[in-house]
């Protein structure tokens, strides 16, 4: 059973700490799905990606939305398709086959070579979602009803499920996930992540930015606090407008791209407003 | 070697089974530890826990378990192996019994397991430390007991981290036990949500058109349903009396987390000051007023109300009497306490949340309060319970 597949040890462009690592490791050595959560922005659906590249497979992306269903990932019947077609003479009506259409699930197990699946927000889906996966996760088989054949995985795919939330997901599902909480990146590993999508940034401007960055994230006050991606894109922001100086006030250039609600942004402006009118 | 960690994760409320083990197992079996604590540390980890609520614990559990520790490096693998061999060994092993260890079968293995884990804890009693006693479970060590653990010298590198890691106490602040967070909320809420057919029927019933189209006989007949869509309708009343003040953060948040869900077919939320005197408050700084009759006319008794409030005040303020208009009326009013009554006879689910501990709740108006309402302190724990409770009777209605 230990057929030692290749380590991950994250890409050059995701940054990944040890513990995330060596829950990616297990997970492709025990050949378990891998739950990660944590809160947005940590990098949870681009982890499938850096799997994925790291290992250099093909990653197929189920994205959850609250009306998914486990059945859609498997695969739909599209009788709508096969009505019409037998109505205007089209297709091949005869060979049910051609309207069997795999969803990304189906389509893991049905792959030739070994892919990455990723399943991502599974929370989104109703409560009972994530049973309804269990089963055909477990036995990597299932069957197409109309066509009486079986889908059977040759090789068990990567599965990384990612969520926002936690208490949703069932018990039976959980204890088949290997497990990682991504911490919010301390002010160091966000440097690193920073200079990934920025390289060459002017160091000044980076280490202000991560300053109020920061100081925003630790105001209690904020409804909710910036991630990553806004943290990226408001330095590309200021990148491209030429700021070079940055002070969490009032004039603190394109809040808006790190605050994204109104009352955070009122929030911000009275909390820190009135230091620099004194 | 880790089985006494595994009943010390128990211990601190994590539960840990046999899939936890034979995972773990199977992971340092392939060396994924890297033979050192370090790597232990992030492999039990990732093996162990599901929830970031027992993050905290099992740091804890793992400075208890593995203080002076930080040398010990082969020795890990080395105890495994001796653990899997004894294992194999024992004479009170079954062939079958024995193939399974062999082939990790998690799913067959964890019955047996549970079982044994059971008896173990009895004999064991809770007590602090587990101690092999070459007992009945095939897990346990064969004969010879072994405390705690032989310190190793040398052994692989770097284990110092994992110490400190754990030491730091990181995720203190996901604890299903402490009060909530925004995040923690909105997955509480969650809970709440159920899903029906309502509405225009503008979705294609696959099945329905076939059956249809069948006794039709073949000529094409559309059957269409309304499309699923969230079904739970939500009152949310908020207390922004002087005493919610250092809650008032917390409460706010809880009020935005509601908003933000998308799972509601409805959410209403209202604000009161203390306790409800005939009116609700669209706002907290308590203007656009509604009245207490005129919202009981508005949603029905399916509607689910959760109050969150410290219910904490002075006594008369429960007594005194206010009218509809929520003017205070002493004699034809009603009192404070009875309007309480009302809201929680109009719905019915309803619960009421309270951010002062419970070891609190006696002796004052929120004894008297909870009388009136299921009370829930707002911790996770407790708002998952409240959740649950909001969402009983879901199944004798027939909805799922
Ligand atoms: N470890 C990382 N290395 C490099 N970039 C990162 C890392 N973590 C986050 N980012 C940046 O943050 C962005 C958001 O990441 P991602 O979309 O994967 O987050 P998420 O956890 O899935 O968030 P959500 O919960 O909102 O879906 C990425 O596009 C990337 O720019
Ligand atoms: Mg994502």
């Amino acid at each position: 059973m230990t057929s030692s597949p290749a380590r991950f040890r994250g890409t050059d462009t995701y940054l990944s700490s040890e513990g995330l690592q060596s829950a990616v490791n297990c997970a492709l050595t025990l050949q378990r799905p891998l739950l990660v959560r944590g809160e947005p922005g940590t990098g949870k659906t681009l982890l499938a990606e850096a799997v994925a590249e790291s290992l250099g497979l093909r990653l197929l992306t189920w994205h959850v939305k609250s009306t998914t269903r486990a059945q859609d990932g498997l695969y739909v019947y599209d009788t709508v398709q096969r009505l019409y077609d037998s109505r205007f003479g089209e297709g091949d009506v005869r060979d049910i086959r051609h309207y069997i259409r795999l969803g990304p699930l189906g389509e893991a197990f049905a792959s030739k070579e070994r892919v990455v699946l990723l399943i991502d927000e599974v929370d989104k889906a109703d409560v009972e979602f994530p049973n309804d996966l269990l089963h055909e996760l477990d036995r990597m088989r299932f069957r197409v009803t109309e066509t009486n054949e079986d889908v059977v995985a040759t090789h068990r795919p990567v599965v990384v499920i990612t969520s926002n939330n936690e208490k949703e997901l069932p018990d039976a599902f959980l204890r088949r996930c290997v497990f990682h909480f991504i911490d919010f990146p301390d002010q160091e590993l966000m440097r690193r992540i920073v200079s990934v999508h920025h390289p060459g940034l002017d160091e000044s401007l980076s280490e202000q930015a991560l300053k109020v960055f920061y100081e925003l994230r630790n105001f209690t006050r904020l409804r909710k606090r910036p991630s990553t991606s806004e943290l990226v894109d408001w330095i590309a922001v200021l990148k491209a407008s030429g700021v070079t100086s940055l002070k969490l006030d009032e004039n603190l250039p394109y809040l808006g791209a790190l605050l994204k609600r109104e009352q955070d942004l009122m929030a911000v402006a009275e909390a820190f407003g009135r230091r620099s009118r004194a | 070697m880790f089985l006494p960690f595994l009943y010390e994760l128990r211990r601190r409320g994590v539960p840990v089974g046999a899939q936890e083990a034979l995972a773990l197992a199977g992971a340092l079996k392939a060396g994924l530890h890297d033979s050192s604590l370090d790597g232990f540390y992030h492999v039990a980890r990732a093996l162990l826990v599901h929830s970031e609520a027992h993050l905290d614990a099992f740091d804890q559990a793992f400075l208890a378990h593995f203080k002076g520790m930080e040398g010990a490096g082969q020795q890990l693998t080395d105890e495994l192996m001796e653990w899997l061999k004894e294992a194999r060994q024992r004479r009170d092993l079954s062939p079958e019994e024995l193939a399974l260890l062999e082939r990790f079968n998690a799913e067959e293995l964890e019955k047996l397991f549970e079982q044994r884990l059971r008896e173990q804890t009895e004999r064991h009693d809770g007590g602090t430390k587990w101690i092999g006693t070459g007992g009945a479970s095939p897990f346990g060590h064969s004969g010879h007991a072994r405390e705690g653990f032989k310190v190793g010298g040398e052994g692989g590198g770097g284990s110092r981290m994992a110490m400190k890691v754990a030491g730091q106490r990181r995720y203190r602040g996901y604890r299903s036990d402490v009060v909530l967070d925004t995040r923690q909320m909105a997955v509480a809420l969650r809970k709440l949500r159920a899903f029906a057919r309502e509405g225009v029927a503008d979705e294609l019933d696959v099945e329905g058109s076939i059956a249809a189209t069948a006794k039709n006989a073949g000529e094409l007949e559309v059957v269409t349903r309304p499309p699923r869509r969230p079904n739970t309708r939500v009152v949310l009343l908020m207390d922004v009396g002087g005493s919610m003040d250092p809650y008032a953060h917390l409460v706010s948040r809880l009020f935005s987390v509601a908003k933000q869900a998308t799972h509601f077919k409805e959410l209403r939320t209202y604000y009161f000051h203390n306790c409800v005197y005939g009116r609700v408050f669209e706002s907290s700084h308590l203007v656009g007023g509604l009245r207490v009759t005129d919202l009981l006319g508005q949603v029905g008794r399916h509607h689910k109300l959760v109050v969150v409030g410290d219910a904490l005040m002075a006594p008369y303020e429960l007594a005194m009497r206010t009218n509809s208009d929520g003017r205070y009326d002493p004699t034809n009013g009603k009192e404070g306490l009875v309007w309480l009554m009302e809201l929680a006879r109009h719905f019915e689910r309803s619960v009421w949340l309270n951010p002062e501990p419970p070891r609190t709740w006696r002796g004052n108006t929120i004894e008297a309060v909870a009388r009136v309402f299921d009370m829930f302190p707002l911790t996770l724990e407790g708002l998952g319970e409240a959740v649950a409770h909001l969402t009983k009777g879901r199944m004798a209605r027939g909805r799922r």
